[in-house]
């Protein structure tokens, strides 16, 4: 019991990597074994991480179960994970989603040993961001997760998936090329990639020094933009989102629940952990260009998604719109930093990460099932489906509402949230979203009337084509999510607490 | 007396190689089993050499034998290894036995196809022996004397195996090039060398080749500053420094599979391990007063190398002209002068010698098979042979300085030096991880997973279990580098403190 409390960490952490290597020894032709392999072996993290959250201690400031590994000795780098009331949420937020994606793939019959190891691979390169307390390592797994990422929209993509799954990689290795500098010069500045020392001595940094030939508060602000750049890329803000639709359209379904659940995530986690503690000064004096951006993706990801005929690409841009808002909040914070605005938009915006994790992963499976039965993604195709499919037709709507913002299921309460803390400091951008909340509510509608509503088209109704009813499998995919969904939106105490702590502690 | 392990590494695969040319040319499995058992015995033998200086915590130069050559000229046979030069001579091995995996020869009865070495094996794996034998004694000479003799020895069956058993289209052109390109390098460095002996007669009054009496010589500042471009130039020649890096992808694309995999594989790093210990550390303070030349041409070349890499469409010169790229980082490594940068280049030697040795192995597979290297022409390969396409994204991701793989290891202390020295050239450098994730990507997209061409349906198959054994050797020590640098990096630091000392602290 001891080792397992001292080790939990980084028994989460690289479970599913020694699952991976496992799997590779499986014989590859019996698929039934590959599948719940995958899937239990997906489960350990997840009952683990159940035994964090219960041994967490959100009253204590700073990060808990730390652990600390020399690793690249050369240059002061250690693998050293922790996690607090910010990056516990996030590692729930992915062990959980990562065994419904896994559960979702079991239609998927096309070289099932590599796809599932992939995913497992992927998803010790997401929580490794969210644990590293090293910035080396923080870096590390943030290109690790690419990878697998490539493969999977790569070989089990739809049509487009060469061109998707490029851009996927170029947009996100281009955005961190800034990122990668700055963290050699910060290593090289230092001599230490420990965020914690970090923290401290980088802006501790004498304002009217030199740094290589330049003024520290020039070197500080292009350092500011080459981290923001690199999240940006990732959240996505606008306008460098134009990687997303494409990637998530062309991902097959659960690629797309775990890039939409968690990936998007990464960024957001990334101005969290990095750019705001790192520089509290340029965050603020940017805080104005950030909600722009944020502001725009807001609204533009909703008339984006309005415009859409495609389903997939549909809920892809509401995407785009939803994470607009953690950026807003992130904005909001970074110019009110130590009031109570700030908090409570911070708190919205950890929050509004852990809700559109749950409701993107839900509406893009639910689009997956649809998908896997009809064969087509396009809006116009559908109509009516209601009758033929009501289990279906009543989860799609539940997600739907969750995703608009509903008064009683999680999003309403995250996005309130941001919205109360950013209207004090960010009037007009906060007036702009939510006038572009206005359209999320009209491309949701638009999504369920075009799908569930209107005329029946026939051709779905009989013969082979006939619709068949969500499964059971499908519906213990999108249940625990449901659930989720809605006792935050009755009761998100439990986990609000654990968030806010992290959160006044550090901002 | 100790075990005199270098001088027979050294001289194994010469004997080697006189043994295959008395056995009979047409008994073709005996020459090749002797080839392969030499092989594996120096793979172990390096093996242990390099277990023995990491986990014994060695520093300085170990194993060392002396036996006099030519006294009267102070000429003799040195040998030891550094912490610079273990990791080298390791590669050596792993490159030599993969290298003669991958030629074992091969006919698939099923395809019509033949794969590896069959066009008389026992000459090529002598000539191949040779310049084994050349690469090992030029890492693991102290004496420059012999550090030139084995540098020339390791050069000249290059020709050889270039002309003989390379590419029908441009093997002579290629072989005649690299030939010429290498003896004008040399004979550039043999005359700072033969400067740098007489020099030190005249200071010292000692007649030696001796490089550890060398460092010591005296020389003056206007000396080294005069001495150090000929020297160090006239072996990054070798080392394909930019702009005289032009012999290389010429050179690969011509080679046959195996020699194209020691020519990217160690020769290449023994230009760069020549230019370092003569160059570097006998002349520091002309290294120090030029630093900023070398660091300007070693940046192009990164950039410039990446970027030729993604427009070619013949595999073998997208990875020739990769090899210019990291090359251009050892070299970037080298030009910084401070710990950082320099360990960052005795890893990338290692680590870019593996990788591209497995990019020329699969492609030599691939070639053997589909008789193209052409990329719009190939396709479909990733369900044929699986394991050569894990191979290749694997070395993939190693050349794109992936985390995880030994290629950021090495390459983001190389850059971490160049921040310590001008960080303009590491914004401008990092430009080719974009190209070269690019070209990778792409290439292997299209070589693996695009549809088969119609006429290679049925004739196209599988690589041999041989094949397999050398990709799966290969990829280990990228693997292993990459998650535990320990393995590597304190070992190169401690022949990179050296450099440091004599280069006047840090």
């Amino acid at each position: 019991m001891d080792f397992l409390n001292t080790h939990l960490l980084s028994l989460i952490l690289f479970l599913p990597t020694i699952a991976a290597l496992i799997m590779l020894f499986l014989p590859s032709g019996e698929t039934k074994l590959l599948r719940w392999f995958a899937f239990s072996a997906s489960l350990i993290p997840f009952a683990l991480t159940l035994v964090l959250w219960s041994n967490f201690d959100p009253d204590m400031t700073g990060f808990q179960f730390q652990e600390q590994y020399m690793w690249y000795e050369a240059i002061h780098s250690t693998l050293h994970l922790g996690v607090d009331g910010i990056s516990i949420s996030m590692v729930l937020l992915t062990t959980l989603l990562t065994p419904l994606a896994i559960l979702a793939s079991f239609s998927i019959t096309d070289r099932v040993k590599p796809y599932m190891m992939l995913f497992l691979f992927l998803e010790t390169g997401m929580l490794g961001v969210f644990m590293a307390l090293d910035l080396l390592i923080f870096f590390v797994f943030w290109e690790i997760g690419l990878i697998p990422m490539y493969f999977l929209i790569n070989q089990w993509g739809s049509a487009n998936k060469d061109y998707a799954s490029m851009k996927f990689m170029m947009y996100t290795m281009g955005g961190s090329l800034g990122l990668l500098l700055a963290v050699q010069m910060l290593g090289v500045l230092f001599g230490t990639y420990d965020l914690v020392a970090l923290y401290e001595r980088w802006n501790s940094l004498d304002p009217g020094s030199i740094l290589l030939g330049l003024p520290v508060h020039t070197v500080k602000t292009i350092a500011f933009w080459a981290f923001t750049i690199a999240f940006a890329v990732k959240v996505p803000i606008w306008p460098f989102h134009t990687w997303l639709p494409d990637a998530h359209t062309e991902a097959p379904t659960a690629g797309s629940m775990i890039l939409a659940g968690v990936l998007l995530k990464l960024g957001a986690y990334g101005f969290l952990r990095l750019v705001l503690p790192f520089y509290p000064l340029e965050a603020k004096i940017f805080a104005g260009a950030l909600a722009l951006l944020a502001t725009a993706a807001i609204v533009f990801g909703a008339f984006g998604s309005f415009g859409q005929t495609d389903f997939k690409r549909l809920v892809a841009y509401s995407s785009v719109n939803h994470m607009g808002f953690v950026v807003l909040g992130i904005a909001a914070a970074g110019l009110a930093a130590g009031t109570a605005d700030a908090h409570i938009a911070m708190n919205g915006a950890v929050l509004q990460m852990f809700n559109h994790g749950l409701s993107a992963a839900g509406m893009f499976f639910l689009v997956g099932v649809i998908y896997e039965r009809t064969h087509t993604r396009n809006l116009e195709e559908f109509g009516g489906l209601f009758p033929l499919v009501p289990v279906y037709g009543g989860i799609l709507i539940f997600m739907s509402m969750a995703s608009l913002g509903l008064p009683g299921l999680n999003g309403f309460v995250s996005e309130f949230l941001v919205v109360r803390g950013a209207y004090p400091v960010l009037k007009i951008y906060t007036v702009v979203s939510m006038l572009g909340l206005l359209f999320t509510g009209a491309y949701i509608l638009k999504g369920i009337a075009k799908v569930l509503h209107g005329p029946m088209n026939e051709y779905w109704a009989r013969g082979e084509h006939k619709l068949t009813e969500i499964n059971t499998r499908e519906i213990l995919v999108v249940v625990p999510l449901m659930i989720l969904i809605l006792i935050i939106g009755i009761w998100p105490a439990w986990i609000l607490e654990v968030i806010n702590k992290a959160v006044v502690a550090l901002f | 007396m100790n075990f005199p392990i270098l001088s027979i590494i050294t001289f194994l695969p010469f004997v080697a190689a006189v043994v295959m040319l008395m056995i009979p040319a047409d008994r073709k499995t005996e020459v090749r089993g002797v080839a392969l058992a030499t092989a594996a015995i120096d793979l172990l033998l390096s093996g242990w050499l390099y277990l023995q200086y990491l986990l014994g915590g060695m520093t300085g130069y170990q194993f060392i034998e002396t036996y006099n050559w030519l006294p009267a000229l102070g000429i003799s046979l040195k040998f030891g290894v550094d912490g610079m030069s273990a990791p080298l001579v390791l590669l050596t091995g792993i490159v030599m036995f993969t290298g003669v995996l991958i030629s074992w020869g091969d006919y698939d009865e099923k395809h019509h196809v033949s794969a590896g070495i069959q066009d008389r094996p026992r000459e090529f794996f002598a000539f191949l022996f040779l310049l084994a034998g050349g690469v090992f004694g030029v890492f693991v000479s102290l004496d420059l004397f012999m550090l030139f003799f084995f540098y020339e020895i390791a050069v000249f069956p290059m020709y050889l195996l270039i002309a003989i058993w390379g590419w029908i289209k441009t093997r002579e052109y290629a072989a005649m090039k690299l030939t010429l390109y290498l003896f004008i390098g040399s004979v550039v460095s043999l005359a700072g060398v033969l400067v740098m002996y007489w020099t030190q007669y005249q200071n010292t009054g000692v007649l030696s080749f001796d490089m550890l009496q060398m460092e010591s010589a005296g020389f003056s500042s206007t000396f080294q500053y005069i001495w150090f471009l000929p020297v160090f130039l006239g072996f990054a020649v070798l080392g394909g420094i930019w702009p005289f890096h032009n012999w290389s992808p010429d050179g690969h694309v011509a080679a046959p599979t195996a020699v194209s995999m020691f020519h990217a594989g160690v020769l290449m790093k023994l230009g760069a391990f020549a230019a370092l210990r003569v160059g570097v550390m006998l002349l520091p303070e002309g290294a120090k007063q030029w630093s900023w030349l070398i660091m300007a041409l070693a940046s192009i070349a990164v950039v410039y190398g990446a970027y030729i890499a993604f427009v070619q469409p013949d595999l073998k010169y997208m990875i020739g002209f990769s090899s210019v790229s990291h090359m251009g980082l050892v070299m970037l490594g080298i030009s910084t002068l401070n710990q950082t940068g320099l360990t960052g280049a005795g890893v990338q030697m290692f680590s870019h010698g593996v990788m591209t040795a497995l990019f020329f192995a699969i492609t030599g597979m691939i070639y053997d098979r589909s008789h193209t290297r052409q990329i719009p022409e190939l396709g479909g390969m990733g369900k044929i042979m699986p394991f050569a396409m894990i191979g290749f994204i694997i070395g993939g991701l190693v050349s794109m300085g992936m985390p995880g793989f030994s290629g950021f290891i090495a390459e983001f202390p190389i850059f971490m030096g160049v921040w310590g020295r001008q960080w303009l050239v590491a914004v401008f450098a990092s430009i080719s991880i974009i190209i070269t994730a690019a070209y990778i990507m792409i290439n292997i997209r299209k070589v693996f997973f695009s549809p088969l061409p119609e006429n290679l349906q049925g004739h196209v198959g599988d690589i041999t279990v041989l094949d397999k054994v050398a990709i799966v050797a290969l990829c280990f020590f990228m693997i292993v580098i990459g998650l535990f640098p320990s393995v590597m990096v304190p070992m190169v630091e401690t022949g990179v403190e050296n450099i440091m000392r004599l280069l006047g602290g840090a």
